[in-house]
C-alpha cells in the first residue's frame, strides 16, 4: 500500500472568530444547532445499527461535515430544492425529512420514505424539496440544471441546491453542467463540499489545481469561493448570499466548502490512508462542540442545549424504534414501481 | 388529412404537443435556430420561443441530465440527441437516472420525458451516424423504445410518447425520414406504444422488422407475393414493453418467421423476438426461425453500406428457403 504518511497533512484554518459577531439571529442559530444535532446523532445511531448488521449493503456517513447541510438548510426556501450524492443523508434530514421513515429507509423496510426501494444512498423526499440522492458522480449536477430551469420558466422563485463532493469536480459532468447554468443563468447553487479526499486518493494529488471546485469557477464566469464547511455560520451566510442572488435572477454561484470525514469513504472504509496527524488536528475543528462553545458566548444556557441535545436523542430512539418496527420487503414488492403502470408487468 | 414524410409528420407532432401543452420543452444541439440536423424541429422555435425550444452546447450528459431535473420539476421535456451514436456519452444518464428514478423512489417521481434519437444507416457517415444499438436500452427495464416506420405512427407515437409518464426513447429511421410519405391526420391522435402493427396479413411465413428495414422487408413481401406466397408483414415498432402475444399469434397462424434488423446478429434484438417465439410458439412453427441482420461487424463507410444493410435479396432468400425447407 502506499505509504500515505509520507504526505503532508492538509490541517484546517482556524475558527473566524468574527462569524460570533456575524448578523444571525440567535433563534435561527439555535435552530443550526439542533439541526447539527439532528445529523450528527442520527448518523451516529445508523453507523450503530450497521454494527448490529440491521442495516444491510453499504452507507456513507456525513460525520464531521455536518454543518455544510445545517447551514444550507437554514438558509433554503421551504420549497427550494436540494440535489444530493450517496453521502446524503444529512442533506435530507436538513430539509427536513422526517427521521423514522429515513432510517427505516437505511434499514430498508418497507415503511421507509421510499418503501424500501432507495436505500441509504437514494434518500428522496419531494415534498420537502429533496430532490434525491444519486450515486453516480456528476450526473445530478446536470439534472439540478433541469429542476432549476423548470423553476425558472414556471416562475416560481424556488432555488436549487445541488451538493457534490472534491472528486465530481474532475469528471465531465460537473464541467457541462456549469457552463449550462451559466449560459442559462440558471437558479442554482453548486456546492462541492471538499473533504480532501476523492475516496481514499487525496484530492490535490489527482487534480491540477489547488482548489478543485473554486479555481474552476472562472472558467465558467463564476465567482471563486471558498468558505470554512466545519463553520455553521459561515456556510449559512454563504449560502444565503448565494441563494438570495439565484432567486433574484442573479444566475448561479458556486460554493467550495472545506470539511473532514471523521470515518472513511464507506463503511468498508477505516480510513487508514490519513496521516494521524491531519485526522487529529480536524478532530479539534468539530462543527458541533465549536458551535456549543459559541452559543454559549452569545449567552445561551447550557440547560437550553442539553435540552435539544435530550429531545434529538429521544427523536433518534424513536426513529429506531419506528423503523425496526417495520417490515421486510416482499418478493412481490421486486416487480412494481418500474413503469407507471405499477409493475413491471410487460417484461415479466 | 394531408400527405406528408415522416420527418413531416414528426414537425407537425411536436408543433401540435407545443401547442396544446405548456410544460412541453423541446432541447438538443442546434434544434432551436437551425431546426436541427435534421431539420425536425424547423420553425418551432420562431413559433414558441427561445423559452421553450432552445438550443445546448454538444454535452448529451448534459442534455439528458436537464431533461430528468425537468421532468421530475414538472415540466415535460423532449430532447433531441443528433445521432444515436452521440447517446453513449449520456449512457449514464439514461441508465443509472431516467431509467429508474421511478423504482428507487417508488413512485415519488414520475419522469415524463422524451428522448428523441435518430438512428439506423443511410447517409452514409459511418459508425456513431449509421448504427443501430437499439437492443442496448431495450434491454434496461424503466425505459420504453418505440421505433416508427411510417409517417402516421411517428406522429402517433411521439405524442403517446409525450403524454407518457414514462421515458420513452423515440428512435427515428435516418433513411425514412424523407423516403416514405403518406396521409396522415392532421389533428391530436396518438398511437399506443406496446402493440405492434400488422402491416399486412397473410398465412404462410411472417416477416417481422421495425425502423428504416421496413421498407425492405415491404420490398421482399411483394417478391414473395409475385411468387404466390401468402405473406404477413409486422412492424414490431416498440421494442420496450414488447408486445409477445402479438407476435406469438402471427407465428402460430404462418409457421414461419424471417426477423430482419440493420443491427449486428449478436445480441441483437431479433434474439429476443426468436425467443418469444420458442417459448410461445414452438408447436407451431414448421421451419427454423432465421434472422436477416447486419453483420457482426463496425457499421462501415458509405461504399459498403449497401454490403453492410441486409437488401431485399437476402430477405427474400431466407423466406423461400424456410418455404421450401
Amino acid at each position: 500500500m502506499y505509504d500515505y504518511s509520507s504526505r503532508p497533512s492538509r490541517l484546517p484554518l482556524p475558527v473566524d472568530e468574527r462569524m460570533a459577531s456575524a448578523d444571525i439571529d440567535l433563534g435561527q442559530r439555535k435552530s443550526i444547532y439542533r439541526s447539527l444535532q439532528e445529523l450528527r446523532q442520527f448518523e451516529k445511531r445508523a453507523h450503530d445499527l450497521f454494527l448490529q448488521n440491521l442495516v444491510k449493503g453499504t452507507t456513507h456517513l456525513s460525520l464531521g461535515m455536518e454543518a455544510v447541510a445545517a447551514g444550507f438548510g437554514a438558509a433554503m426556501r421551504p420549497d427550494d430544492y436540494t440535489f444530493a450524492t450517496y453521502r446524503g443523508h444529512a442533506h435530507a434530514l436538513a430539509r427536513g425529512m422526517e427521521m423514522g421513515p429515513a432510517m427505516a429507509e437505511l434499514l430498508g423496510r418497507s415503511n421507509g420514505v421510499l418503501g424500501g426501494k432507495g436505500g441509504s444512498m437514494h434518500l428522496t423526499d419531494v415534498s420537502r424539496g429533496m430532490m434525491g440522492s444519486y450515486a453516480i458522480i456528476g450526473a445530478h449536477l446536470c439534472i439540478a440544471n433541469g429542476a432549476a430551469w423548470s423553476a425558472q420558466m414556471r416562475g416560481s422563485g424556488q432555488v436549487t441546491v445541488c451538493f457534490f463532493g472534491d472528486g465530481t469536480t474532475n469528471i465531465g459532468a460537473f464541467h457541462e453542467a456549469l457552463n449550462m447554468a451559466k449560459v442559462w443563468q440558471l437558479p442554482v447553487v453548486f456546492v462541492c463540499e471538499n473533504n480532501l479526499y476523492m475516496e481514499y486518493t487525496p484530492i490535490d494529488l489527482i487534480t491540477a489545481v489547488p482548489h478543485p471546485a473554486a479555481d474552476r469557477a472562472a472558467s465558467y464566469g463564476l465567482e471563486s469561493v471558498i468558505v470554512d464547511g466545519n463553520d455553521p455560520d459561515a456556510v449559512y451566510l454563504a449560502a444565503g448570499k448565494a441563494i438570495g442572488r439565484a432567486r433574484e435572477g442573479g444566475g448561479p454561484a458556486l460554493i467550495e466548502a472545506t470539511t473532514y470525514r471523521t470515518g472513511g469513504h464507506s463503511r468498508a472504509d477505516p480510513a487508514k490512508y490519513r496521516p494521524l496527524e491531519e485526522v487529529e488536528a480536524w478532530a479539534q475543528r468539530d462543527p458541533i462542540p465549536m458551535y456549543h462553545a459559541r452559543l454559549l458566548g452569545l449567552g445561551v444556557a447550557e440547560g437550553e442545549l442539553s435540552s435539544i441535545e435530550r429531545d434529538v436523542a429521544a427523536d433518534v430512539d424513536a426513529a429506531t424504534e419506528f423503523a425496526k418496527a417495520g417490515e421486510e420487503p416482499t418478493g412481490e414488492a421486486l416487480l412494481t414501481e418500474v413503469y407507471a403502470d405499477g409493475s413491471s408487468r410487460w417484461r415479466n | 388529412m394531408s400527405v406528408v414524410t415522416l420527418a413531416q409528420a414528426l414537425n407537425g407532432g411536436l408543433d401540435l404537443a407545443l401547442e396544446k401543452d405548456p410544460n412541453v420543452v423541446l432541447l438538443g444541439e442546434d434544434i432551436g435556430r437551425t431546426g436541427g440536423v435534421f431539420r425536425i424541429t424547423d420553425g418551432l422555435r420562431e413559433k414558441y420561443g427561445e423559452d421553450r425550444v432552445f438550443d445546448t452546447p454538444v454535452a448529451e450528459s448534459g442534455i439528458v441530465g436537464a431533461a430528468l431535473g425537468m421532468a421530475i420539476a414538472g415540466l415535460k421535456p423532449v430532447a433531441e440527441i443528433q445521432f444515436l451514436g452521440f447517446s453513449y456519452p449520456a449512457y449514464d444518464q439514461i441508465i443509472n437516472h431516467v431509467a429508474r428514478m421511478r423504482n428507487r423512489s417508488a413512485h415519488r417521481f414520475t419522469v415524463p420525458m422524451v428522448i428523441r434519437i435518430p438512428f439506423g444507416g443511410g447517409i452514409g457517415a459511418a459508425e456513431h451516424h449509421s448504427e443501430s444499438t437499439e437492443s442496448i436500452y431495450a434491454h434496461v427495464p424503466g425505459l420504453k423504445v418505440v421505433v416508427p416506420s411510417t409517417p402516421a405512427d411517428a406522429k402517433g407515437l411521439l405524442l403517446a410518447a409525450i403524454e407518457d409518464p414514462d421515458p420513452v426513447l423515440l428512435l427515428e429511421p435516418i433513411r425514412l425520414y424523407r423516403a416514405v410519405k403518406e396521409e396522415v391526420d392532421e389533428g391530436d391522435y396518438t398511437t399506443p406504444i406496446g402493440p405492434i402493427r400488422v402491416e399486412r396479413s397473410g398465412d404462410d411465413i411472417t416477416l417481422f422488422s421495425w425502423g428504416a428495414m421496413m421498407k425492405e422487408t415491404r420490398a421482399a413481401a411483394a417478391v414473395l407475393e409475385d411468387d404466390g406466397v401468402s405473406v404477413e408483414v409486422i412492424d414490431i415498432r416498440t421494442l420496450s414493453p414488447l408486445d409477445r402475444d402479438g407476435i406469438a399469434a402471427s407465428v402460430e397462424k404462418t409457421g414461419r418467421a424471417v426477423i430482419i434488423h440493420e443491427a449486428p446478429l449478436t445480441a441483437g434484438f431479433g434474439g429476443e423476438i426468436a425467443a418469444v417465439l420458442a417459448e410461445r410458439a414452438l408447436y407451431s412453427l414448421k421451419a427454423p426461425v432465421r434472422r436477416v441482420t447486419g453483420w457482426d461487424t463496425v457499421f462501415p463507410l458509405k461504399r459498403s453500406e449497401s454490403h453492410y444493410l441486409p437488401g431485399v435479396d437476402r430477405i427474400v432468400h431466407a423466406a423461400r428457403d424456410i418455404l421450401e425447407g
